[in-house]
């Protein structure tokens, strides 16, 4: 096997990589994931350049694949020669497709056979033949197009119904109204961690942990006993208040009104819990370079412990009521189902696939931290907006549970210093992969550096970016009228996905 | 009693008080979800605010666009008058006025339906493909219900001899006969009120048939066939909606209560309207919505229902 293999908390030596044609690489990844791997990112790497800086028509593009077993903690990297085009591996190995999609819009390296080949992300204001959608063809059949504006306060999107009658044949999404070019901007930029807790806002907590675990990795820095806990609190309190809050939409699109008007409010209990924490309810300038800026004293634990064993006990029995009422049983049960090999094929990751019977968490498969940790994932088999509803009911337990354990923990804790805020100066010529478990799923930060330590790559791969395909898949045969509980169910990011 | 006296009246009341339907169903979802809520007057507001706007129109529309609304509105006002009031017969009351009634209320969901077809928009098609499913699927409904009441009016207790409306008018079968006959003991008759109840959830939008507090284009059915109307043509369908919902609960009213004097039973009529409202508003905040699919079901139900108390009635 050409791949190189290392422990996932570690970073790799580039020079340890050595480039292979791409269809070893397809071969290698296709044989892969079939024995369990899973693909975390494939992407463009630019050929290091000798003086100036880079110019993208003139610089050399590899491609780097990086996938994940999660039965061992071991991450494989495989590099390909430098190239503009290539058989495509998505028709072997569908986990593929996106990524060659977006490599195809970011570097313009054509898959060669890719069954859908686009941009990820529509230019706006380009000319529509530039951007094809996939139709249906029939008297009977017509199109239903929605957004990008819509009628909630929410994020711009496009969405492409092929329908006949009621019936959704087929889904196609049309994303990147949200992109800021995020990705160039923490390759340059000298202020990145602002810059990695805007990835996507509900995420705050796990995009900057991933950040900051990346340089950590990079760097050999190691954040302390308390600072572990913190994170971790803080983490588990994103997850509380966004379960929280996805329950309340589910309800409140079945038109289940308790559930919908209770979950707003403990929501923003969890926020301000996070709140007392660091002074911000989504939980920026919490986390830094080796460590957290803020700390708790015993008073506070106490406070917070207290606050979230309140909280704990209302969202229970709202979601209790919720997922004992017969009518709301009936309308999430067999709505937007998915099969595990579905999810398997298509590479998802977080809740939809613990739904779907696929054990992925990044919590209980590459922990960040020595801490006691959930023993495994919580996992559901239906696939379908019931089995998405239940398994974050199950986790709101577990973390709950989580949070309680490491807020005693923490009062128990040696006081330490507090990390200095400052960004670490990185090694030349690594690569180092971050996987962090948020609320919506595996939030994976990459990096790689050149020769002089500067930043080569960084891709983030917010969990939306697996997952938007899943959400398409999902509405096929579905009534048109259930489209807005599954993508609640979803509910993806836009921003995360067009960075 | 005066005709002129008794349209007045009738009219006065449902013109007046009509709006305050919606607010009442409004602050009983809020205080059941544990909000303050939306002013009862809400929907006054709201009219007289919509009254004021001026209007956006589409290019792609025609009259009818503009027209439907006003059609939708003036049909329920013409329907009303039909309508027994406090156990006095309508003046208007003749043979058969409840199909012209059932119809009337059919023409108007016939204008919006055109004025929502009629702006071109995939989502509006999808909102009058879905009203002009379930609204046919109700009619047989209605009349079924409408024909134990005739069956029913065939053998007219003693006590209602006296007065003599026109025998197949919503006056004569509305006009305490299934109240008195429950007394006598026919059991079967409550399936009546409860199938209306139905029917006046499934036409006017309500949990579980509809969400009317949605904001997802993709559910709504009456919701998004008016989405391009605004100002006083939305106001026209705000108004029509809430006499429309007034009219429905009139009708139960009417066929539960016993004969009694006139003010006690205008009293007693409209408190228990207003019941109604808040009845409407706990079935909305404890129940989820039918997926839509289902709804056929709910309304294969209530037909089945209507059937078997018809068939009870006839036996007897």
């Amino acid at each position: 096997m050409d791949a190189v293999t290392f422990d996932y908390r570690e970073s790799l030596d580039l020079a340890t990589l050595k480039p292979v044609a791409s269809q070893v690489m397809g071969a290698e990844l296709t044989t892969a994931l079939n024995d369990g791997w899973r693909l975390l990112a494939l992407c463009g790497l630019p050929e290091q350049q000798g003086q100036s800086s880079p110019a993208r028509q003139e610089t050399e593009i590899h491609l780097l694949c990086v996938i994940a077993h999660d039965g061992t903690g071991k991450l494989a990297a495989l590099l390909s020669e430098p190239l503009t085009a290539y058989p495509s591996f998505t028709p072997a190995s569908p986990q593929a497709h996106y990524f060659e999609r977006e490599i195809f819009e970011q570097w313009g390296v054509e898959p060669l056979g890719h069954p859908w080949l686009k941009p990820v992300r529509r230019i706006p204001d380009a000319p529509a033949a530039s951007y094809p959608y996939y139709r249906v063809e029939g008297e009977q059949v017509h199109e239903v197009a929605v957004g990008p504006v819509h009628a909630g306060i929410i994020e711009p999107g496009h969405f492409r119904f092929q329908c006949y009658g009621e019936e959704v044949l087929h889904l196609e999404i049309a994303l990147g109204y949200q992109h800021r070019g995020l990705e160039a901007q923490l390759l340059r930029s000298s202020v990145r961690l602002p810059l990695a807790e805007c990835i996507a806002g509900d995420s705050t907590i796990a995009h900057a942990t991933a950040h900051c675990v990346l340089w950590e990795r990079l760097s050999g820095l190691m954040p302390g006993q308390r600072a572990q806990i913190l994170r971790r609190i803080a983490l588990e309190l994103e997850r509380l208040a966004n379960h929280c809050g996805d329950l309340g939409a589910i309800a409140g699109d079945t038109g289940f009104l308790p559930t919908s008007s209770w979950n707003g409010r403990i929501r923003g209990d969890f926020l301000n819990i996070t709140a007392s924490l660091c002074g911000n309810r989504f939980g920026r300038t919490m986390l830094t370079y080796g460590g957290v800026r803020h700390d708790a004293d015993s008073n506070l634990c106490h406070e917070m412990l207290e606050r979230v064993r309140m909280a704990g006990r209302d969202v229970r029995g709202a979601v209790d009521i919720m997922l004992e009422s017969p009518g709301v049983l009936d309308r999430l049960e067999h709505t937007g189902s998915l099969t595990a090999r579905q999810a398997q094929d298509l590479g998802l990751v977080g809740v939809p696939a613990r739904a779907c019977g696929l054990a992925v968490d990044a919590r209980v498969f590459s922990p960040l931290s020595d801490l006691p940790h959930q023993e495994a994932p919580c996992v559901e088999d239906s696939g379908d907006v019931l089995a998405r509803s239940r398994v974050r009911s199950r986790e709101l337990d577990a973390s709950l549970h989580l949070v309680q354990e490491d807020l005693e923990r923490l009062a128990g804790c040696p006081s330490e210093e507090i990390a200095a805020h400052t960004e670490p100066h990185l090694p030349p010529n690594r690569l180092a992969v971050a996987q962090v478990e948020g609320w919506r799923g595996e939030v994976c930060h990459l990096a790689a550096t050149d020769n002089k330590g500067d930043l080569l790559l960084y891709k983030v791969i917010d969990p939306s970016f697996h997952n938007w395909p899943g959400l398409a898949l999902a509405l096929r045969g579905q009534q048109i009228s259930d489209f807005p509980l599954c993508n609640k169910s979803f509910n993806l990011s836009y921003c995360g996905h067009d960075l | 009693m005066n005709t002129l006296l008794f349209l007045v009246l009738q009219l006065a009341l449902a013109l007046v008080l009509a709006p305050l339907l919606p607010g009442i169903i409004n602050r009983v979802k809020a205080i059941v979800a544990g909000r303050r809520g939306k002013p009862l007057l809400q929907t006054y507001y709201d009219l007289a605010r919509l009254l004021g706007k001026g209007e956006v129109i589409s290019t792609t529309t025609s009259w009818v666009f503009c027209t439907g609304p006003v059609i939708a509105l003036a049909t329920v006002i013409c329907a009303l008058p039909l309508l027994p009031l406090a156990g006095q017969p309508s003046p208007c009351a003749f043979d058969g006025d409840f199909l012209l009634a059932a119809y009337l209320l059919g023409l108007g969901r016939f204008a919006i339906i055109l004025a929502a077809l009629d702006t071109g928009s995939s989502f509006e098609g999808m909102g009058a493909s879905r009203e002009a499913t379930f609204s046919a699927l109700a009619e047989p409904v209605l009349f079924l219900a409408l024909l134990v009441l005739v069956a029913l009016s065939l053998e007219p207790p003693q006590a209602l001899q006296a007065t003599k409306p026109p025998e197949l008018s919503f006056s004569a079968l509305l006009g305490g006969h299934a109240a008195l006959a429950w007394q006598d003991g026919r059991a079967e008759l409550l399936l009546i009120p409860a199938i209306f109840f139905v029917l006046l959830l499934v036409e006017n939008c309500r949990m579980p048939v509809d969400d009317p507090t949605t904001h997802l284009e993709l559910t709504m059915i009456h919701e998004v066939m008016v989405l391009d109307h605004s100002g006083p043509t939305l106001a026209c369908i705000v108004y029509g909606a809430a006499l429309k919902l007034w009219f429905f609960v009139a009708l139960i009213t009417a066929l539960v209560l016993p004969p009694m004097p006139f003010w006690q039973h205008l009293g007693a009529s409209l408190v228990l309207m207003f019941g109604l409202a808040v009845g409407v508003g706990v079935v909305e905040s404890v129940m989820a919505r039918l997926r839509l699919p289902v709804i056929p079901r709910l309304l294969a139900g209530a037909l089945t229902l209507a059937a078997l108390s018809l068939i009870l009635t006839l036996v007897r």
